[in-house]
């Protein structure tokens, strides 16, 4: 076990928040078209209230704490914000689109020693980045933020979230990330819009995309342990949770709500009306996340993927329910292994024309 | 004797947990963890409390240890941890800016 992970496992024993992402801003310069937010500002909390908020973290135990929006940099104060958290010796993380980061915010950030800047880029390729964006001249600028920030000696990693408008061009944008020193990190996953809508999803990729994807030794690494089928199910795995999302990790908005996870829109308290302890200790919300086991799942647990899939609570709880399946899961299980889910069988099933004959058992 | 004194390095990042302390180091990422004495050791690094003064009012009295030997372990202590780029050593005393080292005990 990893230092690390021995850590987590300490944060979880304990229930500690090691981890927690807040959102400092839903307003951004781009308009991404699968984006999951709402870019008004509703009434964002101000710096002393984030100051108090940072303090409270601190207080409960945070030591990761990622800082994203949003743009992040659509916030003036951003900087005051980052300085505070880092006076509080969290370890800070950023996103940005890198596109307000001139020659002086790289300084800043490599002189406030940032964890990590994650940047994304959806493709090497201006028209079709651009596309994504909605903002003319997005990766230039976003290439020129990456680039100031490797001089400054910032770590930063590319993310690559995989959709049908962009599927062709991964393998130029890892090398885009190998030309800038940076890391390259994928994500084949739409998430929902916050509100529920999920006409977003219809960009993201089917089957057949995903098993090129995972079929690609330069994104996973050995293609036949990767795309094995699941191993035989132990009673172990049942009782097993799901994530860290309201176990060790938590997210904040710009309005101060918290949910278990950015992925995971269950609304769980307030901090600008409640203590972050209370809220952590008490909700309701948060202790139903926390008593569910995958032995608790009606559909999963009866799954042969359910040691292996990467089964996301959240995006379960905006298909239905936090104990049900999460289709897009289903599909990227199936689409490694070849292997359909339970839920899967059952969607077909269902759809089914009902048999001639029924039983039910006699009312005695 | 020449006094030693001892600050917590800003470019860290840092958190007790359970009564030890969790430190990464912004140099290389490395994670470092600290038992509980290494933890009092860092958390009274203020830079205005000579390293032998905090042994003596702290280690010895919460551990009941023999002062040279403490100070003697605690000094190669810091030597570690200053080549790791996580304390600064000096031999006067060092202002740093404000610093907030978190204690989280609950669950301990």
């Amino acid at each position: 076990m990893s230092l690390m992970q021995e850590f987590g496992q300490r944060a979880l024993d304990r229930g500690v928040p090691l981890s927690v992402q807040l959102d400092v801003t839903y307003r951004c310069n781009e308009r991404c078209i699968h984006c999951y937010l709402d870019h008004d500002d509703h009434g964002e909390m101000t710096i002393a209230e984030i100051r108090d908020v940072l303090d409270q973290l601190a207080d409960a135990g945070v030591f990761f704490l990622t800082l994203s929006g949003g743009e992040v940099f659509m916030r003036r104060d951003f900087f005051d914000i980052v300085e505070y958290a880092r006076s509080l010796m969290f370890c800070v993380k950023i996103k940005t689109n890198a596109f307000m980061i001139g020659e002086e915010e790289a300084r800043r950030l490599h002189e406030l020693m940032v964890q990590d800047v994650q940047v994304s880029i959806y493709s090497h390729r201006a028209e079709v980045h651009d596309a994504i964006t909605l903002l003319p001249g997005s990766l230039k600028r976003t290439v020129e933020g990456i680039r100031r920030l490797r001089a400054q000696g910032v770590k930063v990693i590319v993310a690559n979230v995989l959709m049908m408008q962009n599927l062709g061009d991964y393998s130029g944008v890892i090398q885009l990330a190998e030309d800038l020193g940076a890391e390259y990190t994928i994500d084949p996953t739409i998430t929902p819009m916050m509100d529920g809508d999920r006409n977003v999803l219809r960009l993201g990729l089917g089957v057949p995309q995903l098993q090129d994807v995972f079929r690609n030794s330069d994104l996973v690494g050995d293609v036949d342990e990767f795309c094995a089928p699941p191993p035989a199910m132990h009673e172990d795995v049942l009782r097993e949770l799901p994530c860290s999302a309201g176990h060790t990790a938590c997210y904040i908005s710009p309005y101060g709500d918290l949910y278990p996870c950015v992925q995971f829109p269950l609304p769980s308290g307030n901090v600008r009306s409640q203590k972050f302890m209370d809220i952590w200790l008490h909700s309701e919300q948060l202790n139903d996340v926390r008593s569910i086991t995958a032995a608790d799942l009606p559909v999963c647990s009866g799954c042969g993927h359910v040691g292996s899939c990467s089964r996301c609570p959240g995006l379960a709880y905006m298909e239905g329910s936090m104990r049900g399946p999460s289709t897009q899961d289903c599909q990227k299980s199936y689409a490694r292994t070849g292997i359909e889910s339970a839920n899967m069988r059952l969607k077909k099933a269902g759809s089914a024309s009902p048999g001639l004959v029924q039983i039910a058992a006699l009312l005695s | 004797m020449r006094s030693v004194y001892i600050s917590r390095a800003t470019s860290v990042a840092a958190r007790s947990l359970d009564g030890e302390m969790m430190i990464m180091s912004a140099r290389d990422s490395t994670l470092f963890t600290l038992n509980p004495a290494g933890t009092i050791i860092w958390q009274s690094a203020d830079g205005k409390m000579p390293l032998a003064e905090i042994v003596k009012q702290k280690i010895c009295v919460e551990f009941d240890a023999d002062p040279a030997e403490a100070l003697e372990d605690a000094e190669q202590f810091v030597s570690d941890l200053a080549s790791h780029g996580i304390l600064v050593v000096s031999d006067s005393p060092i202002t740093q800016p404000e610093l907030h080292s978190k204690t989280v005990t609950r669950g301990s």
